[in-house]
This record gives structure tokens, C-alpha cells and sequence, in this order.
């Protein structure tokens, strides 16, 4: 399951873990916008690119390259897909340009994954609760939210020590038609939601005996405050997104098919 | 016969478990791996049934590279019992889950009905037979799931850490147990960081000792077990009986002494001798 | 002061026929360190959940008779306020830790209680401090060994500021090491804080030093109930379920055949020291 590697969040010291989470979030949404702004292949690109300084600064280029390697899959399934359909589209012809096209679509997918993926490896779900605590969302969410993050390592763990079990009574998963397949499945997902809930329950006793719900009015041990850094880096966001609509609005942006051919 | 050459494994996260570990453990063998958590003591037994593979060196169960044969297959002749039960049970009765691995091995019907009948005896569940695993005590639970593993009698059995969380007539029932399954002649593999429950093992067993990923010991109870530099390398604390004789080795008493009626013996040797 | 008081308590778990506790009473003073022990299912997991309020409250179910722990009728207060002078470590390390700091986990308790900033940051401080745990403050749990990770948990009940810590089998998954170290630091809260200790163990021969008295339980009840050394030669130990320390056997096995040491050892120091006596020339 090596995509999700590249939403794992690690405690490294660099600029952009240092970032308020809130303007993380917000660098996300700008890349959002402004993925989905254009669908020209060069426009795409210098999205893609223009984000790889950040993952070098945020030290995290193993863990991102790993996540785009478990996407793989996804990216060959889309490039294809879209490919497929405008040579269709087209009455089976094929021209360069789709192929352009189809590499765009494919860029902007790996667009949000790679903007998700920085806002993800670089922010703790601890400060991403904390943000969301002081939008206003209710703590219970928040918890919620911090511990299923929490628990999924752990429950992963379950999983592989669960199929190590089974497999050492014989049975075998990689065997059989599609239908035995999936039976297989079975003596794994139950014992995995019979751990869950346990786990879960015990969870709810440690908290309910460090006195959770004593009060509506919660505090908390720290605080999230935006420092110079983060307001510069929120004009900057703002500022780039700014730029995008005036430069998708006012320009016209070739395809790199026609500039080569 | 089981043979670890040279092994070392590294975990995906990088984590390196085994640095070079090598073993031979004969038939008929009763053998205690311990040291302390994280030693590497499970991830070399998850080794033995071809769980994991070595990312160097090999092991080979009766001469067969774990590498060229299944998990399936392994586990025919290597029973591995583990830790918690509840990371194993899915049927709606005890039966079935006894069942579940003699189906997957390919047993006859008539064949599962009569090892189902066996294996409940054997482990005092008789009257749990139409019960539903998930509705058992603990201490059922652990018994249901030994009871699995001995339905399709593995010549060898390694049991993961068997001595968590049971009181003591549970761990008395289950030192004899383990004791006569061996005397049977099946090799039985403990992993375990529970000295006294080593130490009340008559005869003792052969204790390999581990210590980041590496074997520092390997030899009788008697001669490791009371070794005061080697538990400490190990991170685990003597028996209590061998502690007492380490501080009376000064009087000359023998310091190899493991068991409380070996040392009730001695003394009393020794006091009437005055 | 009595600080646990509990009088005829009778329990039984909501879809159980077999109730989990009969007629318990209970005094524990201020300041003892207590093992709970007996064989599995003699109740005192159940015991346990009562002294904070998880039963009846959490649990449902009838709790008859009286406990009072701390002055509070337990069935008139909710476990949020109880939680405030008991405290309760679990048997698993990883499903009591819910942050991914350390100190965020052990701030998780007192920020409940809507404590200001200063007092939850002086409160963590001083939990890390006495739980010898102040160099993993910036760690995450679930990077730490089952022993630090107990030790984590240990801090955050004491966070709390209880008058009174119940570990229910601490020290289950942890090796003999890490099992030590739990008990060293759970009898330093004890003797130099005046906390009130409540350890439900299996393994009385590393906790059994410290512990001022013994009570066994049985099929629900209190069967025995003494210091360790009364406790363990009363004969009845083995009988229960519960072994007899190492030790203390191989006091009763030489007694048996005529050779009675000055006084019953806990330790295998002691052990050694009245051994010595006899058999030095």
C-alpha cells in the first residue's frame, strides 16, 4: 500500500513543517483552482514542476516518490481512459495532440495528489485538529478525525499480523478464481472488525477515565498562531492565484504539439 | 530438522530485525527463544513457516528452502500458535474453526470430524464444541486456538509468547502440556521473555538467547539462564532461585540452579553437612 | 483516611447470568500500596472499572452495596468527576494513548477538564518529570517502546492529580525489564507522593517488595487479604490459582524438611541474606 505512504505525516524540522496548517490547507485549494483553472499540458506543467522545490525543501522526496509510484496504476488508467476516448471521439483517428491532452489530464491528477501529499506529510494531524478546533468545529469531531488518523498504522498492523495467522492455517490468498478470492477475504475482515472494536472500546475507557466530557468549554495546551512566514506565504498564495485567473482570462496558451510540429 | 543460515532480515520500513542469525534445531528438540521485546525473537520464528523470507541467508525445514515452497505448506509440518487469539477467529462455532485450517490442508470429512473430536479432548473444550469462539474467556480462547493447530498435528510447534496475560494455573497447565506434547517427540519452539515459566520447565529446555537481532547464547537453561552478564545483555532478569545462588556463590554452592526442588536439595545438603 | 470503601458490592456484567463480584467489602487507607490478585476471572478487572465509575456508568448494569472511593458515592458520580482523584492505567499501552505527542497525550486529561493553559502546562511538566518521562515529551506514542509507552500512560492519569492510581496487569505485554520499571516508578509515586496504589498483577515475584498488602480474589469475592508475606504462607495461594512467589516456596519447601529460616523472604536478596545465616560456617 505504498500510496499512502505519501500522506503520512513526519516530524522533520524544515520550513515548510513550520508552516501554520491553515495556510497549508489553503496552499491545497489554490492547487486545486488552479489545477482544474487549465488544461493546457504546459500550464499543468509548470504546476507539477513549480511544486517540487517545496517536497525538496520539506525533505520528504522518499516518501513522495513512493506515493507516486503506488500511483502509478491510477495514472496509466487515466491517461488511457482519455486517450482511448478522444481517439474514439475523433472516428478512431489519432493525432499528437491527444496525446498531449491526455498527459495533461493525467498531470492534473498527479497535481492534487502531489499538493495533498506535501500538505499531508509535512502538517500533524495534532495541529491540523487544533486548526480545525479553532475554525470552530466541534472537538468531538476533531478527535474523531486525529485518532482514526491515529489508529490507521495500528490497525494496518492488525491486518498484516491477522493474515500471517490465517495464511499459517493454510489459507492461501493468492489462489483461486475471483469469486474464492473474495471468500478469502472473509476470515481476514472479521477478525480485522472484531480488533477494531475492541480497540475502540478500550480506547473509550481510557477516555472516559481521563474525564472526557467533563466540560463543554475545553482548553488546550497549545495554541496555533500565524507568524510572519505564514501571512507572507498566504499573500504569496493568494497573490498566484490572483495571476492564474488574470493569465487564464486575458491569454491563450498553445499547445506544445503546434509549437514542435 | 530446521536450519537458519547466516539469516538477516530487513523490515520495508527499513527496521533491520536479524542481523545474521544462525540456528539448527533437531527433531524432538524443546527450545526457548527469549529475550527482550523487539529482540527479534518473533520475527525469526514468522522465519520458520516461511511467513517472511530472509533478505539474506536462507532457512531450510527439513532441507527444503522456504523460499521455493508455500506458506500453505509449510505450516503442515511448522504450527505456529499465536499471540492473541482474537487476531484468528471468524467462524460462528468452535468446530469450525477447528475445521478451517483441516479443510484448507485438504483432510477428508471423515478424517476433520474425528481430529475435531481428538483436538477438543485433548485441550478440555469438548463441551465448547457448538459454542461460539468470540463468546469464550481468555483462557478458552487461548485453548481453542492451540487446539486448531494441534487438529492437524504439525511435527513441529512454535508457540508465540504463550504466557502473556495468564495467571498461574493456566501457565502450570500449559508447562505440562507443552512438556508432554514434546515428550511425544514433536519439537516445540517457545518464544517467550518469561524466565520463572523457563526455569519450572523439568527438564529444562535449550534457551537461545537473542539481543538486537542477534543470538548471544545458545545452550542449556541450567548454563544460560543463571549467567548474570549474558540475561543482562539480554535484557531480561534471572530466575529468582538463581539469583539467590548467585549471591551465595561465595559459599561455594553450585550457581547453576534453576529449579526450586534442585534448590531446596542442595541446601538442605549443604546445611546437614555442617 | 479511608480513601476506597466499599461494602457488600455485588456486580454482574448486563448480559452475564454469573454475576462478577459478590459481596465485596473493602477498606483501603491513604497512601497503601496494594496488589490485587487472583486467578483469571476472579473479578478484579471488574473491581477495577468500579473504583472510577466505568461500571456502573460506562457499563451498564446493577451495582449493588456501597463503594465510596475518595468520599464520593461512585453510583451518584459520573466518571468525568471521579476521574479527577482516581486514576486508571489499562493493560494495553497503545489503545490509551491518543496523541501524537507525548505531551499532548498527557495534556489530553487536564484539557478536558478546561483547565487554563499554565495549569495544564505546569501539570504536564511535573507528570513527565515524576514519571522520569521528560525526554520523550516531543516523541510520538506509537514510536515508543511498550514500556515507555506505559510510562507515557502512567503520566497521564497523573496529570490528573489523583489521589489514587489503578493499573489493571500493567506490565501484561511489556518484558521483565520494562515490567521493573513500571513498579519502580508506580512505588515512587507511592512513597514519595502519598498516592494510593491499586496494582492488579500476575507477576508477584517482581511486584511483591513493594507492595504493603496482598488480597486475592476468587469466583467474585475476597478470599484472602494481608501483607505478601501473610498472604503467601497461608498455604491457601496455590489452591486459589495464584502462585507463590519463588522465593517464599523455597521457604516453605525447606521448612517442610526441618530447616526453618529466621523470617520469609520476599526478594531473592532476602532470600540470600537468611540462607547465609544458616549455612555460613
Amino acid at each position: 500500500m505504498s500510496i499512502f505512504e505519501g500522506f503520512v505525516f513526519r516530524r522533520i524540522d524544515t520550513p515548510i513543517h513550520r508552516l501554520d496548517p491553515r495556510v497549508k490547507f489553503l496552499y491545497t485549494l489554490v492547487m486545486l483552482v488552479l489545477a482544474i483553472l487549465f488544461n493546457e499540458f504546459l500550464a499543468l506543467f509548470v504546476l507539477f514542476v513549480g511544486q517540487l522545490p517545496l517536497i525538496w525543501v520539506a525533505r520528504v522526496q522518499r516518501s513522495w516518490a513512493r506515493t507516486m509510484k503506488g500511483s502509478l496504476a491510477l495514472v496509466l488508467l487515466i491517461f488511457f481512459t482519455n486517450l482511448l476516448a478522444r481517439w474514439a471521439y475523433a472516428g478512431f483517428r489519432l493525432h499528437p495532440v491527444y496525446l498531449e491532452e491526455s498527459l495533461a489530464m493525467t498531470l492534473r491528477f498527479l497535481i492534487l495528489v502531489e499538493s495533498f501529499s506535501i500538505f499531508s506529510l509535512t502538517t500533524s494531524p495534532d495541529d491540523l485538529s487544533l486548526a480545525m478546533e479553532q475554525a470552530g468545529i466541534p472537538y468531538w469531531f476533531c478527535f474523531a478525525f486525529t485518532t482514526s488518523i491515529r489508529l490507521m498504522p495500528a490497525i494496518a498492523r492488525d491486518a498484516q499480523t491477522i493474515i500471517n495467522a490465517q495464511r499459517s492455517r493454510g489459507l492461501e490468498l493468492e489462489r483461486g478464481n475471483f469469486l474464492t478470492r473474495i471468500k478469502n477475504y472473509i476470515p481476514i475482515l472479521v477478525p480485522l472488525i472484531v480488533t477494531t472494536i475492541r480497540r475502540s472500546l478500550e480506547l473509550a475507557e481510557a477516555m472516559e477515565s481521563r474525564a472526557w466530557g467533563a466540560t463543554e468549554k475545553r482548553t488546550s495546551l497549545t495554541q496555533l498562531e500565524m507568524g510572519k512566514t505564514d501571512y507572507i506565504a498566504t499573500v504569496l498564495l493568494l497573490f498566484l492565484l490572483a495571476l492564474a485567473i488574470y493569465i487564464r482570462v486575458s491569454t491563450r496558451i498553445p499547445n506544445l504539439t503546434s509549437l514542435i510540429l | 530438522m530446521i536450519v537458519v543460515e547466516n539469516v538477516h532480515y530487513t523490515y520495508p520500513n527499513g527496521v533491520e530485525a536479524l542481523k545474521g542469525v544462525s540456528l539448527r534445531i533437531k527433531d524432538g528438540e524443546f527450545v526457548a527463544i527469549m529475550g527482550e521485546n523487539g529482540a527479534g525473537k518473533t520475527t525469526l520464528v514468522l522465519h520458520l513457516n516461511g511467513l517472511l523470507k530472509p533478505t539474506k541467508g536462507r532457512v531450510l525445514v527439513d532441507g527444503v528452502d522456504t523460499r521455493e515452497v508455500s506458506v500453505a505448506q509449510l505450516s503442515r509440518k511448522v504450527g505456529l500458535v499465536f499471540q492473541n487469539p482474537d487476531s484468528q477467529f471468524f467462524c460462528s462455532t468452535v468446530e469450525e474453526e477447528i475445521a478451517f485450517a483441516l479443510k484448507n490442508f485438504g483432510f477428508s470429512q471423515e478424517t476433520i470430524e474425528k481430529r475435531i473430536t481428538w483436538a477438543l479432548n485433548l485441550m478440555n473444550l469438548k463441551q465448547y464444541r457448538h459454542r461460539s469462539p468470540f463468546t469464550l474467556s481468555g483462557g478458552e480462547k487461548k485453548r481453542v486456538a492451540l487446539a486448531a493447530v494441534l487438529a492437524w498435528d504439525p511435527q513441529i510447534l512454535i508457540l508465540d509468547e504463550p504466557t502473556i496475560g495468564q495467571d498461574y494455573r493456566q501457565k502450570e497447565k500449559l508447562r505440562q502440556f507443552i512438556l508432554q506434547l514434546n515428550s511425544q517427540g514433536r519439537t516445540v519452539i517457545i518464544v517467550t521473555h518469561d524466565v520463572e515459566f523457563v526455569a519450572d520447565c523439568i527438564p529444562a529446555p535449550r534457551v537461545v538467547l537473542m539481543a538486537g537481532g542477534r543470538v548471544i547464547a545458545d545452550g542449556d537453561a541450567e548454563e544460560v539462564l543463571t549467567n548474570p552478564e549474558l540475561v543482562e545483555k539480554a535484557s531480561l532478569i534471572q530466575p529468582q532461585i538463581s539469583q539467590v545462588f548467585q549471591e551465595l556463590a561465595d559459599l561455594g554452592l553450585p550457581k547453576d540452579v534453576l529449579n526450586v526442588y534442585e534448590a531446596r536439595r542442595i541446601i538442605l545438603e549443604r546445611w546437614r553437612g555442617r | 483516611m479511608a480513601v476506597i470503601e466499599a461494602r457488600g458490592l455485588t456486580y454482574t456484567y448486563p448480559e452475564s447470568k454469573k454475576p462478577a463480584l459478590v459481596d465485596v467489602d473493602l477498606v483501603v487507607e491513604e497512601g497503601e500500596f496494594v496488589i490485587l490478585t487472583g486467578p483469571s476471572g476472579c473479578g478484579k478487572t471488574t473491581l477495577c472499572r468500579c473504583l472510577n465509575g466505568l461500571i456502573p456508568h460506562f457499563y451498564g448494569g446493577e451495582l449493588e452495596g456501597e463503594l465510596y472511593v475518595a468520599g464520593m458515592n461512585v453510583k451518584e458520580h459520573k466518571t468525568w468527576e471521579l476521574a479527577q482523584h482516581v486514576g486508571l492505567v489499562f493493560q494495553n499501552p497503545e489503545n490509551q494513548l491518543f496523541s501524537l505527542t507525548v505531551e499532548k497525550d498527557v495534556a489530553f486529561g487536564p484539557e478536558n477538564l478546561g483547565l487554563p493553559r499554565e495549569e495544564i502546562r505546569n501539570r504536564v511538566d511535573w507528570a513527565l518529570d515524576r514519571t522520569g518521562t521528560t525526554p520523550l515529551r516531543y516523541r510520538a506514542p506509537y514510536e515508543l517502546s511498550g514500556g515507555q509507552q506505559q510510562r507515557v500512560a502512567i503520566a497521564s492519569t497523573l496529570a490528573m492529580k489523583p489521589k489514587v492510581l489503578v493499573l489493571d496487569e500493567p506490565t501484561s505485554f511489556l518484558d521483565p525489564r520494562g515490567a521493573q520499571r513500571i513498579f519502580e516508578t508506580v512505588n515512587r509515586l507511592n512513597k514519595e507522593l502519598g498516592i494510593t496504589i491499586i496494582l492488579v498483577e500476575h507477576r508477584l515475584d517482581l511486584a511483591s517488595v513493594y507492595a504493603d498488602r496482598v488480597i486475592v480474589m476468587n469466583d467474585g469475592r475476597i478470599a484472602l487479604d494481608g501483607t505478601p508475606k501473610e498472604v503467601y504462607l497461608s498455604g491457601e495461594t496455590e489452591a486459589l490459582g495464584v502462585g507463590v512467589v519463588k522465593v517464599v516456596k523455597l521457604y516453605q519447601l525447606l521448612e517442610e524438611t526441618g530447616l526453618r529460616l529466621r523470617d520469609v523472604p520476599i526478594s531473592p536478596k532476602e532470600a540470600s541474606k537468611l540462607l547465609r545465616e544458616v549455612l555460613s560456617p
